[in-house]
């Protein structure tokens, strides 16, 4: 029984020692970033969720773990820390992967019908609707002449004194 | 019976959508039109495999038609498309290079399958795969006398594809 309790806490003083190590290791595997970094690091990250990793196509560069991915992650923050604009980054990987490295495709005679083509479709529908309205505002019957009003309203209050009877 | 047509116009819209897809069923999504082709070799001196202290770089192909496969040891489809290198390297000189790889693995992969390549150039950074736009590995270029990409094939060659595609124009190009 004694011994079975020194084992345990045996057991746990080696536990949270090496909890302890583990903790140490990991504070020092991030190293602390200078503001310069940092900076660079924040424009890395907003630029590659533009962007498209090729391997995994429906992955941002940003979330990729491809090889590629580090790779150009890599490249885009040596161009970053090099004092390139976004747009330099951006048309380093067109010229090299073509547009569809972006996820927002630029516009351009070739993707006038993907930009426009929305609205394009939201137009037709609008003309359609309002020439069903005109048609259905047209086939409504005209208002009934003085004799047939007449009788209309007979009828009705013909009807609303047998129903109150 | 006035404007009758009207309707026949989402119909219209829907057959010309069924098009569209039904043409791209048969396309690989995957498969993205090389931005380099027609366009000058990026150039680069990379360190070679077999001799680290000799390297290569393009310039010294001008003249003559060949080309560039990219491989590694870690990729499988490069085994598979080997011996198709070695069949298409009796034809034309063709230089290997070998994306972010081990360099003992890269060896003795080549000592096992057999090397034919002119020059086995090693980009370790994987920098000078980006400049020519290759996002698989195996990728094989065809370069003409003049330095020109004139083809890039992506993923393992096929007999299929080298001799409708590759052979043919390579014959051209070396005329």
């Amino acid at each position: 029984m004694k011994r079975t309790r020194h084992t345990l806490l045996w057991l746990q003083t080696l536990v949270a020692m090496l909890l302890l190590v583990c903790t140490t290791l990991a504070l020092a595997a991030t190293p602390a970033l200078s503001p310069d970094e940092a900076a660079v690091d924040a424009r890395l990250k907003a630029i590659s969720r533009e962007l498209r990793c090729l391997v995994c196509q429906n992955e941002t560069l940003a979330d990729s773990n491809a090889k590629l991915a580090q790779n150009l992650r890599r490249e885009v923050r040596k161009l970053i820390a090099d004092g390139h604009s976004d747009s330099e980054v951006i048309s380093f990987l067109t010229e090299r992967y073509g547009d569809f490295v972006r996820y927002r495709p630029p516009f351009k005679p070739l993707t006038w019908l993907l930009w426009l083509g929305p609205f394009a479709l939201l137009g037709c529908g609008a003309l359609m609707l309002g020439h069903i309205v005109q048609r259905q505002k047209q086939q409504d019957a005209p208002p009934p002449d003085a004799a047939t009003a007449a009788r209309i309203n007979a009828l009705l209050a013909q009807q609303n004194k047998d129903t109150l009877a | 019976m006035k404007k009758q047509w009207i309707w026949a116009l989402p119909l219209a819209v829907f057959v010309v959508m069924v098009g569209f897809f039904a043409a791209s069923l048969d396309k690989d999504p995957r498969e993205l039109p090389s931005q380099r082709l027609d366009k000058p070799a990026p150039a680069f001196t990379l360190p070679l495999l077999e001799n680290p202290q000799a390297s290569f770089s393009p310039a010294q192909m001008h003249g003559q038609v060949w080309l560039l496969n990219v491989w590694a040891s870690w990729c499988a489809a490069c085994r598979s498309e080997h011996a198709l290198i070695g069949q298409l390297a009796k034809q034309v000189p063709v230089v290997g290079l070998n994306q972010q790889d081990e360099a003992g693995a890269a060896r003795a992969w080549l000592a096992e399958l057999g090397n034919p390549y002119l020059a086995t150039p090693t980009d370790d950074d994987g920098r000078v795969s980006i400049d020519y736009g290759v996002y698989g590995v195996p990728e094989t270029f065809v370069i003409d006398k003049q330095g020109v990409i004139r083809y890039r094939h992506l993923g393992p060659v096929t007999e299929q594809s080298i001799n409708d595609v590759l052979l043919p124009l390579i014959r051209k190009l070396q005329a």
